[in-house]
């Protein structure tokens, strides 16, 4: 099976990933925050909002990210970007910890990984013009592009995010969501990253904008060789543009798989029951799923039950869950899920294929 | 399926006849409504002759974008809007034959609030945290019917019962942040069908909640609209939550419906350059490793509405006509309106 | 396709113009290429209630207030443009003149040294104007110094300039200041500005720490840092830009307050002393006549109350058009 040699060739979906070294990779990573007591006694309680994850990103792959508001997608986004250090575990660029990172490596590690925010306008700064926000990373990185040839470099970014470079003079108010939000990928890619980190990019848009953002992104990684931690709440949309998708479910990753392994032949419960929540998944796939409607809220991080985490909900939980958290069970060559019953559940989909 | 939602989904659309309403069963219906707003850069049109009608024990969704006018329409009809700086130039707002906008305060306190309820989409602010959720509930009974301290205790208690809030007896007596998102919706929920309304508008009720919360919510919400008979308004973004719920969708830009009729031929079958645009977006499994099919461009500016269709800008269909005129809502097939000059291409290509 | 395809007009592509294409061709976000374009009027909007909704510097508040803040800056820099060329409030005196009511010559009357009172007047703005502007652009500065490096940097930081800040509003502004004022003998302006600035930077301080504290958690501040964005760069480049504004709008509102502060200093006679012009010394001085010479009384006070009142609207003009909320 080739591999590809360069980290600016496009990864096909298939799963030759463990062949080569990941370009991003987290090792049981744990974030906790301290919640704020009201009393200065008593046990200090933790959100644990990651708690021991392990994700890589290849070079030129997408990996999609779903799960619920709580489940710790967004402190996944923060800190794999070095936003914020972990509680515990690793997160490496190219092999090498970006925490430890200092001086001329970090300034170097800060050029390849980047973010873009779920709210475009929030992220960028009410009093700056576009060609301001747009030329910042190159105030800071000279060495991309000297003053000289910056003018036109910035014109050539801005037409490559779709945007009209005469309108560089303008401010962010002044532009709709899905054009703020081209503003924001055209700053995050100015200093040719590797990692592009995309938070939520398109919730925050209008469903009839979502598709052309979606679109860009997809242009943008095939042409610049981008890879890509997508994190997203629309199934439809993480299946589109991700090569491989994992499951969150408070602070933990629960299923990981090529997206034809976690979409069409899941074999993790709540994943199930996140896919069986949109009617198009449901109907078009086939396989016709029946619908799972889970009970009750997703619990606190603070306080996430014993056992496998997801038991208090689960449909089919039985009284293995409540008392040992499963493991990452493989499944596949390159499947893996979170439950005991993951090899029944996954053998299920082979027998309905089969049928 | 209910025999009456079939019943319904039968029924003939019709928009002009008031005197039928009665024997056609419609519980509103919104005439030519116009709202605009001052603002410090011009007056914005946020709903630009809007047609729309509900009979009883339809589930009708209203789908579209953020300032395609939808929750206006909503504002409009619960007489919630702030006027100024929205002012309503023309248009009717008949509920159940009387029009909401010419009734006397009285009676219009009378309507709304127990004929024609609203579910708002942030549980939280739409509760009082000072009050238990259970004295809230049991206001309405006490304001509205009279009823004792206890016997509307009661009645809150089994208000939160038929919305599945476990173990109600026990907690009538918390307060709205003791509950989580979901069962706050819930709580909502309960004081929106306390007083039996004909009519329940539900804007975004669940684009603030997870997903899977969202799936109990809407089956709540479906099932008592079913139990119920009644007609209910759902307001969203979301095809899929349409899909989920509704018999009936209205599409909305720009102020207007561009097209309306039986959810599942509107969504697969789009007679609209715009709902087949909105449609056709859902990122298919087929459509793995290609570009979405996107709608160029972006809404219009309300402040400035094109004289023509809205959406030509947009549109691939676009001619000359829909520049000069704006077209009207028209019959398209037996149950279905569409706002298009070129229909028959779009169905064309659908059909392809 | 469709044979429907004809009738569409050219602006149309030839095939499903939905369906999925694969050629990267990025579309333009600016202007959509397809569609004629619309024409700008609308044809049948019918004129809504005209609501006042000009300009900022239009509105009756920013228009009256503005004036009489011009004015009274006019005043203060240029008290000969009102008073004439050449004038002096302590030239061409006559204390046989002493405490003459308004006349046609002298419109404000004469003081108790029998010198022209409007020329008095007029170049008692001056004082007054300036203990209001300095004060203020003093605190201003400290205020944004010490608040942003409060608000940004936390900790430690924060911690010691928040405790000064308390210790300094733990004293009442006024006794400090008058404490402060009996050190000296003789009193300037210089003086009177060096009293009121040493105790009027907290609020102003308190109020910068907690604006920078919110924009330091915007995305747009992450963003940069993402970047690689030293301190320096952010505070500069983000923060401040983002934050002074607020501060900006209140220092605005404090001006009037300083300028009563002034006068009520030196009424109670320890602010200004003579040979100084100020409106405070002119109502101090007129205390004694209030009966024989009203007008030694009269006109100061409406000169300061309505330059308070001009400064004080001013500031609420400004709050009202730069308040996020208002927006």
């Amino acid at each position: 099976m080739p591999t590809p040699s360069t980290s600016t060739q496009t990864l096909p979906g298939t799963a030759n990933y463990p062949a080569c070294t990941p370009l991003m990779e987290m090792r049981d990573v744990k974030q906790h925050y301290a919640v704020h007591r009201h009393l200065p006694i008593g046990p200090r309680k933790f959100v644990k909002a990651l708690h021991g994850v392990d994700l890589s990103v290849h070079a030129g792959e997408t990996l999609g990210v779903i799960g619920e508001s709580g489940c710790g997608k967004s402190t996944l986004a923060r800190v794999m970007a070095g936003l914020e250090k972990p509680t515990q575990g690793q997160v490496f660029f190219r092999g090498e910890d970006i925490n430890t990172l200092r001086g001329d490596e970090k300034k170097e590690m800060r050029r390849n990984i980047q973010l873009i925010f779920q709210d475009p306008y929030s992220s960028l700064n009410p009093r700056m013009t576009v060609e301001q926000l747009v030329s910042e990373p190159y105030e800071i990185h000279p060495e991309v592009a000297p003053k000289a040839g910056r003018k036109a470099k910035i014109k050539e970014l801005l037409e490559l995010v779709g945007l009209n470079p005469n309108h560089s003079d303008r401010y962010p108010h002044n532009f709709s969501g899905g054009q703020q939000q081209r503003i924001g990928i055209a700053r995050g890619i100015a200093l040719n990253p590797k990692m592009l980190i995309c938070d939520e990019p398109v919730s925050a848009l209008d469903v009839s904008v979502r598709a052309q953002v979606v679109n860009l992104l997809d242009d943008l990684q095939k042409e610049l060789g981008l890879s890509y931690l997508f994190i997203a709440h629309d199934l439809q949309i993480v299946r589109h543009i991700s090569d491989r998708v994992a499951t969150m479910y408070l602070g933990r990753v629960v299923e990981l798989g090529t997206y034809s392994d976690v979409y069409d032949s899941t074999a993790q419960p709540y994943t199930r029951a996140l896919m069986s929540a949109a009617p198009e998944l449901r109907r078009n796939d086939g396989n016709d799923r029946e619908k799972i409607i889970l009970q009750g809220d997703p619990p606190s991080p603070i306080d996430p039950p014993a056992g496998c985490r997801f038991h208090t909900r689960c449909p089919m939980a039985q009284a293995i869950c409540a008392t040992r958290e499963p493991e990452l069970i493989a499944v596949g060559d390159s499947h893996e899920a979170r439950c005991h019953f993951a090899k029944d559940l996954a053998a299920e989909f082979v027998q309905r294929a089969g049928a | 399926m209910s025999s009456t939602r079939k019943a319904n989904s039968m029924g003939i659309h019709q928009h002009a006849n008031p005197a039928a309403d009665a024997a056609d069963d419609v519980l509103l219906r919104v005439k030519d409504l116009e709202v605009e707003f001052n603002t410090s850069k011009g007056v914005a049109t946020a709903v630009n002759g809007m047609n729309l009608e509900v009979k009883r024990g339809q589930a009708l969704g209203i789908l579209g974008e953020s300032g395609s006018g939808k929750s206006v329409t909503a504002r409009a009809i619960m007489g919630i809007l702030d006027m100024p700086p929205a002012h309503i130039p023309r248009g009717e707002i008949l509920l159940e034959g009387e029009d909401l906008l010419t009734v006397t305060p009285r009676r219009h306190r009378q309507l709304v609030g127990s004929r024609v309820t609203m579910v708002f989409q942030d549980a939280l602010t739409a509760l009082n945290p000072v009050h238990p959720v259970g004295r809230q509930i049991g206001e309405l009974y006490r304001v509205h019917r009279g009823y004792s301290r206890r016997d509307a205790k009661a009645a809150a208690i089994k208000m939160m019962d038929k919305v599945r809030i476990p173990a109600a007896a026990k907690r009538v007596n918390d307060y709205p942040h003791q509950f989580s998102g979901g069962m706050r919706q819930r709580i909502v929920i309960a004081m929106a069908l306390a007083l039996d309304p004909v009519l329940l508008i539900a804007d975004e009720p669940t684009t603030a909640l997870d997903v899977t919360v969202q799936a109990q919510i809407l089956e709540l919400l479906k099932e008592q609209q079913e139990e119920r008979n009644m007609g209910l308004i759902l307001i969203t973004h979301d095809i899929s939550v349409v899909r989920e719920v509704t018999d009936q969708v209205a599409v909305m830009y720009a102020g207007r419906v561009v097209e309306h009729g039986p959810t599942a031929e509107v969504l697969s079958r789009p007679g609209h350059p715009y709902s087949r645009g909105l449609a056709a977006s859902i990122a298919g499994e087929e459509l793995k490793g290609r570009r979405l099919p996107a709608i160029l461009g972006t809404p219009p500016d309300l402040l400035h509405l094109p004289a023509g269709c809205s959406f030509a800008n947009r549109c691939a269909f676009a001619s000359e006509a829909c520049a000069a005129s704006v077209p009207a809502l028209e019959l398209i097939d037996e149950a279905r309106h569409s706002a298009c000059f070129h229909t028959s291409e779009v169905l064309a290509h659908a059909n392809a | 396709m469709s044979q429907n395809t004809e009738t569409t007009p050219g602006t149309a592509p030839a095939t499903d113009p939905l369906a999925p294409t694969n050629p990267i061709t990025v579309p333009s976000g600016i202007r959509p290429p397809a569609g004629p374009p619309a024409p700008a009027a609308s044809f049948r909007r019918k004129p809504a209630k005209k609501v006042n909704r000009g300009p900022v510097w239009l509105k009756p508040r920013f228009l009256v207030s503005g004036t009489i803040v011009a004015l009274m800056l006019l005043m203060a820099a240029f008290p000969q443009l009102f008073a004439g060329f050449g004038s002096d409030p302590t030239a061409n005196c006559d204390i046989m003149n002493t405490n003459q009511a308004p006349s046609p010559e002298h419109i404000f009357g004469m003081d108790i040294q029998g010198c022209d009172y409007y020329t008095n007047v007029i170049y008692g703005a001056r004082a007054s104007i300036l203990v209001g502007i300095v004060v203020t652009a003093i605190s201003f500065v400290i205020s944004a110094l010490l608040g942003s490096l409060a608000g940004y940097f936390g900790g430690w930081v924060d911690t010691l300039i928040s405790r000064a800040c308390d210790m300094a509003f733990g004293l009442p502004f006024i006794l400090a200041a008058i404490v402060v004022l009996q050190l000296f003998s003789e009193r300037t302006v210089w003086t009177v500005i060096f009293a009121l600035a040493l105790f009027s930077w907290p609020g102003g301080v308190r109020f910068m720490r907690s604006s920078v504290m919110e924009v330091r958690n915007r995305e747009y501040v992450q963003a940069s840092r993402l970047l690689g964005a030293g301190n320096g760069r952010i505070i500069a480049k983000h923060i401040i830009p983002n934050s002074l504004t607020p501060l900006l709008v209140l220092q605005t509102l404090g001006i009037g307050g300083v300028i009563s502060a002034e006068a009520g200093l030196t009424f109670i006679g320890i602010g200004l002393t003579p040979p100084s012009v100020s409106w405070g010394l002119q109502l101090a001085a007129a205390r004694e006549y209030i009966s024989a010479a009203p007008h030694l009384l009269i006109f100061p006070a409406i000169f300061l109350t309505i330059t308070v009142l001009g400064f004080v609207l001013f500031g609420e003009a400004m709050r009202d058009e730069f308040d996020p909320k208002g927006k």
